[in-house]
């Protein structure tokens, strides 16, 4: 009796564990069999290289490259920014911060970790808009609005990540260090960072994602126009964007050319998963 | 001597930049929202006058309960499933560990592309809770799993034998012993489920759909806090009251922080 | 009516023998004190005295152990059952975090009981019997935690004693404990072998010539001896033992 509640049992935490495999294998297959057609159908080319997005001509075009580029540049201008903000903010928690505002700061990383995207999108239309557009020049939304508002976002990511590497370091690495005659910030950055090193690309990695993938606070401030990005202070529109926007009135190749832009977006989230991934596994047997 | 300098200068500057952003982001929403927190914004039936958020708020709350009934039971016996019972060389279970983190790393967006191609079309659920519910308890599954993971690993080996050495069995020890001790992590991996939630739009845009009213079941569609407050953004037309739904959804994550804080620091014990 | 009979019992890690060749007989109403250096295999014998080894990935018995005459390992042995009859207590106090109460009355639950009174009724009479029930009766709903490591300690012996064993396995028992604490557990095994067979691993020499009835003296996964403790600690058969007690090596 006790024996087959434990065989039941044990069959139902299985099934359980079964169920991210099997979540996972139908976003696949239903993102690919509603994506890839249209691709086909037009060309692969013509969807990762053409560089006009005419989704509802007579004759459509569904080139995405200028979404992929925007994607690139809002994210790489985002990690530009954001990442060295954030591994210093990172050193200053783990390293400079009194633990009494340790006791503030440390809930506010977690805090701005959970304010949501719309919010941060909010504040961006509301604030940076008109800031970039009355201090720098152009309308507002545009890139550089981007991907300051997604610097700020993907901060607690890599304030966190980074962080917990950081405190990994053994103890040992610093005070032999010191004891060699290095000063604080010289055992900090010539020996702790680079030993953390793994943890914090990972974070890094894991900030990119975010920032990629990023859509709702992205779209209020973009300017999402489909061009190819031309200089900081015109609008662009990203992968993500270009779905939200026109998913509610598409219909037909329309609709699945959104789902293929869908489609290259979960590539590339695949692809620098596997990039976190490689270098986790590296940290973990250094 | 003088680079250390720089460098310590450079830190503080790092760190000054993060909190004094955050600390004027949290301003500038309370100091524009405050004011338009009015009886009207919370009147019981939105209508374009009011712009209530009353039917959002309690969507998402509908939204967070219907998950969590899901998802809980399936992420905590996931992990059970994981620490307790496999073998962790089979390659079915590194897969089922591999696709947990992949979830993980899925866009919002994508959910939401996913939920309305299976949940809405495949399944023929419409805009609807349950495809708004089903697309959510996905997407907060590998939250749940990973936190009863750390949980479990975290109760010691010296309980399970305690346990083991008085007769009792496995599934005994699991869930009178093990589980129990690890509550306060699950714990607070379903609240991070609930602020992941709370703040998600991009998914439940094309799942729960964006209607204003309050749904009377399963198969019809509403907004939850965030969805109305991107609605509001993007129209421009109720700035005011967008500002003061982004106070709400503010206070909301910030009580729900608070409460995970309370929750980790408080020492598991039984009895008083 | 609880006595052990170990016969030729051999156990494995993989490819590493832990315990070779082990023959012993576990006389009832006694304690048996289990000695050797760190890695003799002490520890690991208990454990497979009620099958505790099984928990160790890779682990493989060979041989028999008889209890009253059953064989413990034999392929339809419950062996929860078993564990239920042969208790244990760890060398770390290690209470469930929960009350003293709910602590004591894991195991009765555990084999099905589930009525108040008669619950209340073992919770106390295991206190007694493991000598601390005049020191927690009036908190009984207080976390096991909240009490001293001594006290601890007791609560799980009464833990152990909660679920009615003929055979109580003992794994270094006072090791993390101080001396006034040791004194009173070791007063408390010796008045508990009336009831109960005891086995206990000691690391602590005087320990095991204070209390115990028979000595077995481990070296290097096999059983170099056993016999009365007097004789053990006097004119021991074997000059290795001799040289274990003497403090020559471990």
């Amino acid at each position: 009796m006790a024996e087959r509640k434990e065989r039941v049992m044990n069959g139902v935490f299985f099934i359980s564990a079964l169920m991210s495999i099997v979540s996972l294998v139908l976003i696949t297959v239903f993102m690919f069999t509603n994506g890839v057609p249209v691709m086909m159908k037009y060309g692969l080319d013509e969807f990762l290289f053409g560089t006009q997005w005419r989704p509802t001509a007579t004759e459509p075009q569904f080139g995405l490259l200028p979404m992929i580029m925007g994607s690139v540049y809002v994210t790489i201008g985002a990690a530009v920014l954001g990442v060295p903000i954030g591994v210093l903010t990172a050193i200053f928690m783990a390293e400079y911060c009194p633990k009494w505002l340790y006791k503030i700061l440390k809930p506010a990383v977690s805090l701005m970790a959970s304010i949501p995207s719309i919010v941060y999108g909010f504040f961006a239309l509301q604030f940076l808009v008109p800031l970039v557009r009355d201090s720098i020049g152009g309308n507002g939304y545009s890139i550089l609005t981007a991907m300051i508002l997604l610097a700020v976002m993907i901060l607690p990511t890599v304030i966190e990540l980074s962080e917990s590497a950081l405190r990994a370091v053994p103890r040992t690495y610093y005070n032999g260090s010191v004891a060699l005659g290095a000063t604080h910030e010289r055992a900090l950055f010539k020996v702790m960072l680079p030993a953390a090193s793994s943890g914090v690309l990972s974070s890094i990695v894991l900030g990119i994602g975010r920032a990629i993938g990023e859509t709702m606070a992205v779209v209020l401030v973009a300017g999402n126009q489909p061009l190819m990005p031309d200089g900081f202070l015109k609008g662009v529109r990203t992968l993500t964007t270009n779905i939200v926007l026109e998913m509610s009135y598409a219909s037909g190749d329309h609709r699945s050319a959104l789902i293929a832009t869908g489609v290259i977006l979960f590539v590339f989230i695949l692809l620098i998963n596997s990039v976190f991934l490689v270098i986790k596994n590296k940290g973990a047997t250094k | 001597m003088n680079k250390s300098k720089i460098a310590r200068a450079f830190v503080y500057l790092g760190a000054a930049i993060t909190f004094g952003v955050l600390g004027y982001i949290i301003l500038f929403v309370f100091i524009n929202g405050v004011p338009y927190i009015t009886p009207d914004l919370f009147a019981w039936n939105y209508t374009t006058e009011n712009v209530s958020l009353t039917p959002a708020l309690i969507t998402t709350l509908y939204i967070i309960g219907g998950s969590l009934l899901v998802a809980t039971p399936i992420g905590v016996f996931t992990a059970v499933y994981l620490v307790e019972y496999a073998d962790r060389s089979r390659p079915i279970v590194k897969l089922m560990s591999m696709a947990t983190d992949t979830l993980a790393a899925v866009p919002s967006i994508v959910y939401g592309l996913f939920g309305f191609l299976f949940f809405v079309t495949f399944l023929g659920f419409q805009f609807s809770l349950l495809a708004g519910m089903l697309t959510m308890t996905i997407m907060i599954l590998p939250l749940i799993i990973r936190s009863t993971e750390e949980a479990l690993l975290a109760v010691g080996r010296p309980l399970r034998e305690a346990s083991y050495a008085l007769g009792a069995g496995k599934l005994r020890t699991i869930f009178n012993v093990v589980l129990p001790v690890a509550m306060p992590g699950i714990l607070s991996g379903v609240i991070l489920a609930i602020g992941r939630i709370i703040g998600e739009s991009a998914a439940l845009i094309y799942t729960l759909g964006s209607s204003v009213n309050l749904p009377d079941s399963l198969l019809s569609s509403g907004r939850t806090l965030a969805v109305h407050m991107y609605v509001l953004s993007s129209e421009g037309f109720h700035v005011n009251e967008a500002y003061a739904t982004a106070v709400v959804l503010i206070v909301l994550v910030l009580a729900l922080n608070a409460f995970s804080t309370f929750i980790s620091r408080r020492i598991v014990r039984g009895g008083k | 009516m609880a006595e052990m009979k170990v016969r030729d019992l051999d156990l494995w890690y993989g490819d590493f023998q832990g315990l070779k060749n082990i023959n012993m007989d576990i006389i009832e109403n006694q304690i048996i004190a289990f000695i050797g250096p760190s890695g003799s295999g002490k520890s690991t014998f208990l454990k497979t005295l009620n099958r505790m080894n099984d928990l160790v990935e890779n682990a493989r018995v060979e041989g028999t152990i008889e209890l009253d005459g059953v064989d413990i390992y034999a392929p339809n042995t419950d062996v929860n059952v078993l564990r239920k009859k042969v208790g244990m207590v760890f060398q770390n106090p290690n209470p469930f975090p929960k009350s003293i109460y709910d602590n004591i009355a894991f195991g009765p639950r555990t084999h099905g009981i589930t009525d108040k009174n008669e619950l209340d009724e073992i919770v106390e009479n295991s206190l007694k019997g493991a000598a601390i029930w005049d020191e927690v009766k009036d908190h009984l709903d207080r976390s096991a935690l909240s009490i001293s490591g001594g006290q601890q300690q007791r609560v799980c012996i009464a833990r152990a004693l909660a679920v009615e064993p003929e055979i109580l396995l003992m794994d270094e028992p006072t090791s993390a404990l101080d001396p006034i604490s040791t004194a009173k557990i070791e007063e408390l095994v010796t008045t508990l072998k009336e009831d109960y067979t005891i086995a206990m691993v000691t690391h602590n020499m005087q320990q095991a010539s204070r209390i115990s009835d028979r000595t077995a003296f481990f070296l290097s996964g096999e059983l170099i001896e056993t016999d009365d403790t007097t004789k053990i600690f006097t004119n021991p058969e074997h000059e290795d033992t001799e040289n274990y007690i003497s403090g020559r090596f471990g």
